[in-house]
């Protein structure tokens, strides 16, 4: 299964990055190769409905799970319409939320915020 | 002659100026333009209500006929589409009604739907016609029913109008100053109220207008506000000192002319003084 993280920073020692939609990157996990990728996020320079744009990113890129600390109402119903699941961080590096993704210790994310419609929204 | 009062941010007194300004000028009106917020009205409790729906056209899609092509979605500067699942969602509140995709669409898979954002009233408060935009809560954007406020104004140029902006300086403050005539810019004495001012001084040398500034909340000690604007030769137009009767009867949705001779003196020299420049 293939799982996405937003991140700061395109290297393996990289900090999850703390919002969603304006990421510079998403880091791309295969659980089954145990392959790292990096993905540019188009949505970062966004004028407003960077989650939405984000959101479709991971879509198009067959995401199985997203792990982030925060995800957007918008988004949040893209990627359940999409059939992928949305994982809260609980670690500052990426790394480790893998881990313990695979150790099955992340819980899924449930407070989604609303957003902020308009201007500059994630 | 059209004037609107600006300021950076939301309790400085742009309604206090602007309402009584308009109380004062008598045969006059007042458009609050604070749609997100719109409180002119709490002071001038019109009468005889009238109200009117804004609508805009949100795209609606056929996904019979949608192919999944994306250049809907590529071409939305707003990103209020996605296509998941062999389906095209469009996010009504963040669309902004260019009507871009409904154009370009070539299956025309997309086509055109009203939707209320909102409403204007208009009432009357002794002589002053009293128009006030109210924005649904969750809107993209304010610019239509600001729009329709001021299109509706226009013709009447003769009367003196008071615009009540929104605070700050984004879109929807340039939308209510573009047929200002002059601008009204109010200060709070604080170096943070330097830092407000300072953001719609900008905006409106930016946009060519005339200007002036009324300092609100004066005190005897030094006045950074004031001190910004003799720095910069700006215009002050007049002081109005903070004083507690005055934050009383703002505070109680008074129209402080209305009730003080005191005050109507204060806001008719304030009012000479904009005439004056204009
Ligand atoms: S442009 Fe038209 S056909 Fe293409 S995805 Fe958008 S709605 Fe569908
Ligand atoms: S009308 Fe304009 S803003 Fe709305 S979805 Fe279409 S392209 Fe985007």
């Amino acid at each position: 299964m293939k799982i996405a993280i937003p991140v700061d920073e395109k290297d393996m020692g990289t900090k999850v990055c703390v919002s969603f939609g304006r990421t510079p990157y998403f880091l791309i996990y295969d659980t089954e190769t145990k392959k790292s990728t990096f993905l540019d996020n188009s949505a970062a320079a966004s004028a407003g409905g960077a989650g939405i744009k984000a959101a479709q990113t991971i879509a198009d890129n067959e995401i199985n799970a997203l792990l982030t600390p925060r995800c957007g109402e918008n988004a949040s119903g893209l990627l359940k319409d999409a059939g992928i699941r949305i994982f809260k961080t609980i670690n500052v590096q990426a790394q480790d939320n893998i881990d313990d993704f695979i150790a099955g210790k992340l819980s899924l994310l449930n407070e989604i915020h609303a957003g902020f419609h308009g201007h500059g929204g994630n | 002659m059209r004037i609107a009062v600006l300021s950076g941010k939301g309790g400085t007194g742009k309604t206090l100026v602007s309402v009584n300004l308009a109380a004062t000028a008598k045969m006059s009106i007042y458009i609050d333009c604070d749609v997100e917020e719109p409180n002119g009205y709490l002071f001038f409790k019109p009468e005889d209500v009238q109200e009117e729906a804004i609508s805009v056209k949100i795209p609606k899609v056929d996904n019979e006929l949608c192919n999944g092509c994306r250049k809907c979605i590529g071409f939305c500067k707003f990103n209020a589409l996605a296509y998941i699942k062999d389906k095209l969602i469009v996010f009504d509140e963040v669309c902004h009604s260019c009507s871009g995709c409904v154009m370009l669409c070539p299956e025309k898979a997309l086509s055109e739907k009203e939707k209320i954002i909102g409403r204007v009233q208009k009432g009357t408060s002794d002589q002053v016609a009293v128009y006030t935009g109210i924005l649904n809560v969750g809107e993209a954007s304010g610019i239509p029913v600001i729009k329709k406020l001021l299109v509706e104004n226009k013709l009447k140029a003769d009367k003196h109008t008071f615009i009540d902006c929104p605070p700050g300086s984004a879109c929807t403050v340039i939308e209510s100053i573009k047929d200002a005539d002059y601008c009204i810019l109010v200060a709070e004495p604080t170096l943070f109220g330097v830092h407000n001012l300072n953001m719609v001084y900008e905006l409106v040398r930016l946009f060519g207008k005339q200007y002036g500034v009324i300092l609100n909340k004066c005190l005897e000690e030094e006045n950074p506000a004031e001190k910004f604007c003799l720095e910069k030769n700006i215009k002050i137009l007049g002081r109005i000192p903070f004083d507690t009767e005055l934050g009383t009867l703002n505070s109680n949705a008074e129209i402080a002319v209305r009730k003080s001779e005191k005050y109507l003196d204060m806001f008719s020299l304030l009012l000479e003084a904009v005439t004056r420049e204009v």
